[in-house]
């Protein structure tokens, strides 16, 4: 069989000529030591310097009550970590390249101030920094794969960053009742290829996966692609190990499905982006891997037809239902001009949708599958679509959804907004929004417009679209023509201003849209018991 | 020349993006419960067929009959063929005898059979199927013809309506163009044609076009073996790199190893 294997080398190569790919071995699959290295060797020699958030918020201000590092912290932190490679010391020495990338987004968004970054290998560590950082008044930011999408990961002064990346051991495993125990910094990637191996799935998928660290994850309580078959993290997170800025070390790492012994104080660490406590350990519930899994990708006709699918899906796919996920147009047209792949369908649609079965009965799921697809076609609410026949052709279509937020970011800069709506409206944000831009002349097909184009993707199944204007230069005019009247549009229909990608410093000032004065006020309270000096993650959104 | 007519022999086998692990009794490889499609050369022969017929060339295609020799799940492979464009589909109904199914040599007079049976005037297939790897069939069945032959094809031109076909194909350090006149074996590889998706539309129509079933003995083939496979082992494990902790770790490390 070596020779098969060959050949399937070669045939990768030869018959998916994907750009994209290697492309993505940059930014997303390549472990954070690698992508340093990568990332400051492009930075150089790019033109676009990242704009420093601290200039693109003019009223966000350093906070005078924080202290400055001193020559004396940063020896202390390497006397405490002891392993030269747990302290990045821009303080002491020069090491800009070195700390450039902890300091942005991959989004080139975001830009901080910071000049340290720490490593630490475990909750102890992590606790005898935090302590001292908060007996010093040093203001620190957590920090895993530093892939999210509302700078939220990277500082805006000088905080210290402290980077999950050394915490990357896999505790343990119970293929009895599927529960992983893994240390913060696991990347999800690998935390889901060992579970593979042991016949699980990680219960989170997203386009990031390759750098991602699960800690992050469930600091945001990060959505992803398949929310709508093993449901959130405050559902699949069983107890994690955290540790509040005063050095206490919360292990609350239970791996109980059911405990009800008071107040579930792990949920408050779950979507909190590390205000409150850094989180270290994760248990977490690991469903069965499927084993048969199959994706259908369909172009359809209109908005309406796109529901009709989805309800038709959720009526005769019920139970192996695990992904239903909707492309605009416009949407696919960037992969294409980006990618340069050919689009699995011959004619063009405005909408396109992606469904994926997951079950354990290969010939049960496709005799739904058949049946579903029938009488999708028959009644004609799709207008044409494939069925992937095999596993190369499974992930070439899964490409097409989840490769849109990379196609955009090499076509240019993205406004992103990551909103729930109730799914009768959902796409009428993306029409709207594209009217309102159109109206004010921002945007065009020539270099002159600032936006190249409006466009609309998520996940359906959790009415959670993914609003993207793509810009061919962030600029503070088409920023103010789409904020605030976005939030303001998504309030009235009682809809989230951020469904998945958190809050972060992009949407700080908006959280009233989402949360009245009550629950912002109690959230200030929690803040301030667990964080009284304020150190945790500042001038984000609380 | 009339028109073609073009048998694509396909072969269902272990989805090539899919680890194969050897079988615990190290017979053969496991194949229960694991993902199989079609084999990836014969996707591009299904593909290959296909466009000929929509290129519209100096002779019309008449009929594009996919094959497949094999177990009960054969069929699967044979609609997806359809559903890509074959007219119709014989399943040559192979019990699975855990041997590694029929050799090469068995398929190609089973292959000759039916070329006259069908009275079939071009044989587009894979250059090899990916599980077993003996890449002889189309060699084997171009003898058993007295046909030209052109391996791994990844360029085919019907030139004019007398059946003079050009075929490229690749070799060492640049391309050869060859020449030959219908009938005639083609065996196609990689770069031939970027194979469709099986469309909806597709799938359904395959559903209704004609699939029969036969066995080696309708076609006047006995499945007789010259080789026995001793023993089926998986390549030794790769030994796993060291790390090291920073910089002056690299160093000392190469040192060590006498590389500095």
């Amino acid at each position: 069989m070596s020779g098969a294997r060959n050949i399937t080398a070669a045939l990768r190569r030869a018959r998916v000529p994907r750009p994209s790919l290697a492309i993505r071995t940059v930014q997303f699959i390549t472990p954070l030591t690698a992508r340093t290295f990568s990332a400051s060797s492009t930075r150089t020699s790019d033109s676009r310097q990242i704009k420093f958030t601290s200039d693109a918020y003019p009223n966000l201000k350093r906070n005078p009550n924080f202290a400055e590092i001193s020559a004396d912290d940063v020896a202390h932190f390497k006397e405490l970590l002891g392993s030269p490679s747990a302290v990045i010391d821009g303080v002491t020495t020069d090491a800009t390249d070195d700390i450039e990338p902890f300091n942005s987004d991959w989004m080139r968004k975001y830009r901080g101030h910071t000049r340290l970054v720490l490593k630490p290998k475990d909750a102890q560590e992590v606790s005898k920094v935090l302590k001292y950082c908060n007996e010093r008044k040093l203001a620190v930011v957590p920090q895993g794969g530093n892939t999210g999408l509302v700078g939220g990961s990277v500082p805006v002064f000088d905080e210290i960053v402290i980077n999950t990346s050394r915490m990357n051991q896999i505790r343990s495993f119970d293929a009895a009742s599927g529960v992983l125990v893994a240390d913060a910094g696991v990347i999800l990637e690998t935390a889901d290829q060992y579970l593979a191996e042991r016949e699980h799935l990680f219960p989170l998928d997203l386009g990031a996966k390759g750098s991602c660290h699960i800690g992050g994850n469930v600091s945001t309580n990060a959505g992803g692609l398949r929310l709508l078959r093993y449901g959130s993290l405050h559902g699949s997170v069983l107890g994690l190990e955290a540790v509040l800025p005063d050095g206490t070390i919360v292990d609350a790492l239970s791996t109980l499905r059911k405990n009800n012994t008071g107040y579930d104080l792990k949920q408050l660490f779950i979507g909190s982006e590390g205000t409150i406590g850094l989180v270290t350990a994760v248990s977490i519930q690991c469903p069965p891997r499927p084993k048969a899994v199959n994706v259908a990708y369909f172009g359809l006709e209109s908005f309406e037809q796109v529901q009709q699918a989805y309800l038709a899906a959720k009526g005769q796919l019920s139970e192996i239902l695990s992904a239903f996920e909707l492309m605009d147009g416009r949407s696919q047209k960037l992969v294409i001009e980006s990618t340069g792949n050919k689009h699995p369908l011959e004619g063009e649609y405005p909408f396109y949708c992606l469904v994926e079965t997951s079950g354990s009965n290969a010939e049960h799921d496709m005799a739904k599958l058949e049946s579903f697809l029938e009488s999708v076609m028959g009644d004609g609410i799709v207008a044409d679509g494939v069925l992937a026949q095999d596993e190369t052709q499974f992930q070439a279509l899964w490409r097409w959804r989840e490769g849109i937020t990379e196609s955009l970011s090499h076509l240019g800069g993205t406004y992103k907004y990551d909103v729930s709506i109730p799914l009768s409206d959902l796409y009428l944000l993306v029409e709207d929004c594209k009217a309102l831009l159109t109206e004010k002349g921002l945007v065009g097909d020539d270099d002159s417009f600032p936006v190249r184009a409006v466009v609309g993707y998520g996940h359906m199944g959790d009415s959670n679209l993914h609003l993207n204007v793509a810009v061919r230069q962030y600029s503070k005019e088409v920023e103010k023509a789409i904020e605030p009247w976005v939030y303001e549009w998504i309030q009235k229909r009682q809809g989230s201003i951020s469904a998945e990608h958190g809050l972060g410093v992009a949407k700080r000032e908006f959280i009233g849209y989402s949360q009245n004065e009550t629950m912002v006020k109690l959230m200030k309270q929690l803040k301030n018991l667990y964080d009284p000096n304020g150190i945790m993650n500042p001038y984000k959104y609380i | 020349m009339s028109g073609l007519r073009i048998l694509v022999p396909v072969k269902r086998v272990i989805d090539y993006a899919i680890k194969p692990r050897i079988n615990k009794a190290q017979t053969g490889v496991e194949t229960a419960g694991v993902k199989h499609s079609l084999n990836p050369f014969d996707e591009l022969s299904i593909e290959e067929a296909v466009r000929l017929r929509e290129r519209k060339g100096p002779i019309k295609v008449e009929d594009i009959l996919a094959l497949s020799a094999g177990g009960p799940k054969c069929p699967d492979v044979l609609r997806t063929a359809m559903a890509m464009g074959a007219d119709r589909a014989f399943h040559i109904d192979v019990p699975d005898k855990g041997d590694g199914g029929p050799e090469p040599l068995t398929i190609a007079k089973m292959l000759q059979a039916v070329v006259k049976e069908q009275n079939v005037n071009l044989v587009l297939l894979g250059k090899q199927a990916i599980d077993g790897d003996q890449g002889q069939t189309g060699q084997m069945l171009a003898g058993l013809l007295g046909w030209p032959q052109a391996t791994q094809a990844s360029k085919v031109d019907i030139k004019d309506d007398a059946g003079t076909v050009e075929i490229t194909h690749e070799v060492d350090g640049g391309v050869e163009t060859l020449r030959a006149k219908l009938p005639m074996v083609i065996t196609t590889d990689l770069r031939l044609n970027e194979p469709r998706y099986a469309s909806l539309p597709n799938i359904m129509k395959a559903k209704k076009k004609p699939l029969e079933k036969k066995t080696l003995a309708d076609l006047g083939v006995e499945d007789t073996r010259r080789l026995k496979t001793l023993k089926v082992t998986e390549p030794p494990p790769r030994k796993g790199g060291g790390k090291v902790e920073d910089v002056d770790g690299l160093v000392s490390k190469l040192k060590e190893l006498g590389a500095l």
